[in-house]
């Protein structure tokens, strides 16, 4: 495999002037896991990926969660929600390689070749590169699909189990990137399955040229692009994992973007004239669960209690370092249906005092949980932990802090008989409010990602309504009433959502900073 | 000679077992299912959870476990890692020249300035020199490497523009890879400035991952060479007047590299470790980095692959210096 990925970069071997002409270097924050963006769940992989590689039937706006066609140019929905039938875009053209020159345009055989070798046992691609297909499980897409359905070369029909409305937004997710069926059956048989994930072949803006491990990786535009043509001509990933360093060399001009700066940093390179800071609120929550199955947390006037004793805007300020901003709502405010009109419980500790004894509360002991690792919508959650802690002294709670290995948290934090309230926090995968408000907050969830354990059947009814209507502005008015209901309950204290900084040359024009998270360079232009 | 090679070797096999079984015991002893730890805030169902773990193998008992890992080596078979789904024994090379050119670099530096560093504090002992040259050994020893390393390249990269900040070479220079030596596959390449790029990006790496082992052999060899300064042999040396440079570049030095030798040979259990940090800030593509990575995610086959491949090499580098002895010290080949 080694040789042949040689051999893709013999290709490239251009003489050293033209090669640097119109190059955009992207000091990426880690290496990939691999190419096959369904096999991982790791961001710095879909970076590397399914953003600049391949297609979605349906895709995010760059810069919004908005779903708008990709290689569908529509779709449909039947009217019992049960049936999305896509037309599919003609004369769109896959990647070549030294080891693949594509005979034909896509169509409808690679959409169900990239969703049948995660769906099906049998799939002679199942179980190659480890088979395990994360994300599309996690989805719960195997429950959901009962049939793809071939109409004819143009058009493929997704027939689903119950109706669900999130299941669009789902088909612009990474693991719904289309790969080429003639590349799958060229390598299995050639007896190297796993170049599909090695050496990808995509339709997407920048075609894969070579990968030298932890180092470098290198894109060149797709010159038959279905849409216009990207406005760099190479794309150099130059994997940097320390982000002092990343700076260093975006001030010494080795690269035009970085990712993740340091919070302490960030003020410095505002000032610097040769950088433009860009900047967008993170589509994370970072949230405080209590246990609201175990007293006095069962009692909802406790646990607003609680919230109005803590100082989130010291939070903001020590955790944060200003790269955050106060969260009022379970859900992102960059999200669609967040809803403005909700007013945040104030820091109030006198008022507290008061709620907590008229709930007949006094000398409370409880522990709080603090991760132990970094997460953009929790820098540091012993720190964290520590000014809640001194927070609550104030009301006369004694809090202890405690903490895990980060898988030993993620389990034993599901236990329904856990004691005490957990740190943790939430990114987004595909822009919907269901993937924030079900997943995390649902009756299905209790002892999974439900932390609260909170199974309110009034808050539970809204949202599984939201999720069978397919018409949006209905869902939004149900996702809004969830948000009142969750604020009236106060299953979590909602502590901050992230600020994502983008540092980048002035030289780069035209980026747009995505809530999703991913980092995009079609579109993106260098002087 | 060619005895003591067996028996040395014969030493490897219960070394090499004990070693599979501690790399193999050591991850599975920190807390963290690397099942958990992949799936993340995300989670999974109980019934994906039991089809990974029988994926995974972790059905088995632990023993049938460590003996099927014990086969997989035997057979060349490291396994795959549980991240990027590749071979481990193909992540440990394409990964390995990088660090090794690093770490020899380091050594290189090192020796060239720590050796004659040693000699002229030992000549001088007591004198300006004698404490100028130990106590800078005694900063370097202290010096925290991540610190150093930020150090240098905000002030060599950054500010004066020197050096690169990090990599292996400009990104403008692309060539097959043939040794893994990005100095040796620069020459290879044919490409104009390729070479001097890839020495220019070798420079502050190298340096800071040398000034440990530097500190080490500076005060190593000025406590050797005092020891052998007071030997008969100088004195009769410096009674026959032999120049000053015959009697402690050659008389004395080199009976004094034995103990500096064995310090060199230690010193590349601890230059490992000294990798992982600097690997890290300079983005270098090494094996430190992969490691630590690897541990971080419960990547139990790179991490007990990436051990078992370091302990070997680690091995091998004290078998060499054990060899050398006989090289420099002829009474010790005879023995």
């Amino acid at each position: 495999m080694k040789a042949k990925f040689m051999m893709a970069a013999g290709a490239f071997a251009l003489s050293a002037s033209t090669a640097f002409a119109n190059t955009l270097v992207y000091c990426s924050e880690g290496s990939p896991e691999g190419f096959d963006p369904a096999l991982f769940t790791a961001g710095t992989t879909f970076d590397a990926s399914s953003h600049p590689i391949y297609n979605r039937l349906v895709e995010f706006e760059t810069g919004t969660t908005n779903v708008i066609p990709g290689l569908a140019e529509s779709y449909e929905a039947s009217d019992d929600g049960l049936e999305y039938t896509f037309k599919l875009r003609q004369g769109v053209k896959f990647h070549s390689s030294d080891a693949f020159t594509p005979s034909r345009d896509f169509n409808a055989d690679d959409v169900i070749f990239s969703f049948e070798r995660q769906r099906l046992d049998g799939h002679p691609y199942n179980k190659v590169s480890g088979g395990t297909w994360e994300y599309f499980d996690g989805m719960s897409m195997p429950d959901l699909v009962k049939e793809i359905v071939k109409i004819d070369d143009h058009t493929v029909k997704f027939v689903l189990s119950r109706p669900e409305a999130p299941f669009v937004a789902n088909m612009a997710m990474d693991f719904a990137s289309i790969l080429s069926a003639e590349y799958g059956e060229a390598m299995l048989a050639a007896g190297t399955p796993e170049m599909l994930n090695g050496a990808p072949i995509g339709t997407g803006p920048f075609s894969f040229v070579a990968y030298q491990k932890d180092a470098v990786i290198r894109y060149q535009a797709n010159a038959d692009y279905w849409k216009e043509k990207a406005g760099i001509d190479n794309l150099i990933f130059a994997i940097t994992p320390d982000a002092s360093v990343r700076y260093q060399k975006l001030r010494a001009g080795e690269c035009h973007v970085m990712p993740y700066p340091n919070p302490a940093d960030v003020a410095a390179m505002k000032e610097d004239s040769n950088v433009n800071v860009m900047e967008q609120e993170g589509l994370n929550v970072g949230y405080l669960a209590y246990n609201t199955t175990m007293a006095p947390f069962d009692n909802p006037a406790v646990r607003k209690a609680l919230n109005m004793a803590i100082d989130k805007q010291a939070i903001i300020d020590v955790v944060f370092q200003g790269s955050g901003q106060i969260a009022k709502n379970p859900i992102p405010p960059t999200m669609w249906s967040y809803n403005q009109a909700i007013e945040d419980d104030a820091y109030n500790p006198e008022m507290a005092k008061q709620m907590l004894a008229e709930a007949g509360v006094s000398d409370l002991d409880m522990k709080i949980w603090a991760m132990p690792v970094q997460r953009p919508y929790n820098p540091n959650a012993r720190r964290m932990a520590e000014l809640i802690q001194e927070d609550y002294s104030k009301i006369g709670v004694n809090v202890e802090i405690v903490s895990y290995e980060w898988g030993e948290y993620l389990s034993r934090s599901k236990e329904k008989n856990r004691d005490g309230a957990v740190l943790l926090g939430w990114t987004g995968d595909n822009g919907d409010p269901d993937n924030f408000l079900a997943v995390l907050l649902g009756c299905d969830g209790v002892e999974a990602s439900n932390r609260a354990q909170w199974c309110h059947q009034p808050f539970d009814d809204v949202i599984q309504k939201a999720k069978v209507v397919t018409d949006t502005a209905e869902r939004t008015k149900l996702y809004e009433e969830a948000q009142t209901i969750f604020k009236e309950q106060a299953p979590w204290a909602t502590i901050a959502h992230s600020v994502v900084y983008m540092p980048m040359s002035n030289k780069v024009q035209g980026y747009k900073v995505h809530p999703l998270g991913g980092h995009i360079f079609y579109g993106v232009t260098v002087e | 000679m060619f005895g003591y090679l067996l028996t040395r070797l014969l030493t490897f096999v219960p070394t090499f077992i004990g070693v599979t079984l501690i790399s193999f015991a050591f991850i599975r002893v920190l807390p963290g299912d690397p099942i958990i730890v992949m799936a993340g805030e995300r989670g999974m169902s109980e019934e994906r959870y039991q089809e990974m773990v029988v994926k995974l193998g972790f059905d088995k008992p632990v023993w049938e476990q460590y003996t099927d890992y014990l086969v997989g080596v035997m057979q060349g078979d490291l396994g795959q890692s549980f991240v990027t789904k590749k071979p481990v024994w193909d992540e440990f090379f394409s990964l390995f020249p990088a660090t090794l050119e690093l770490s020899i670099c380091a050594m290189i530096f090192a020796m060239a300035l720590g050796l004659p560093a040693g000699v002229i504090a030992a000549v001088n002992r007591g004198k300006f020199f004698d404490r100028f040259l130990m106590s800078t050994a005694l900063v370097g020893y202290s010096m925290p490497i991540f610190w150093w390393a930020l150090l240098m390249i905000i002030v060599f990269s950054g500010n004066l523009g020197w050096t690169p900040v990090s990599g292996r070479i400009d990104l403008l220079y692309f060539f097959d890879s043939v040794t893994g030596f990005m100095l040796i596959d620069s020459l290879l390449s044919g490409q104009a400035g390729a070479f001097k790029s890839a020495a220019r990006h070798l420079i502050l790496p190298t340096i800071v991952l040398g000034t440990i082992p530097l500190a080490v052999i500076a005060r190593q060899t000025r406590s050797a060479m005092l020891e052998v300064l007071g030997e008969d042999y100088i004195r009769t040396a410096k009674a026959k007047g032999l120049s000053p440079l015959r009697i402690n570049g050659i008389h004395a030095l080199r009976n004094a590299l034995i103990p500096v030798i064995t310090v060199i040979g230690l010193m590349v259990g601890s230059l490992m470790a000294g990798a992982i940090l600097t690997e890290t800030i300079f983005s270098w593509p090494g094996i430190g980095k992969w490691m630590v990575d690897s541990i971080f995610r419960r990547d139990y086959p790179v991490v007990q692959g990436g051990l078992l491949l370091i302990a070997v090499m680690v091995m091998i580098v004290n078998l060499t210096v054990d060899l050398l002895y006989g090289v420099i010290n002829p009474k010790i080949r005879k023995r």
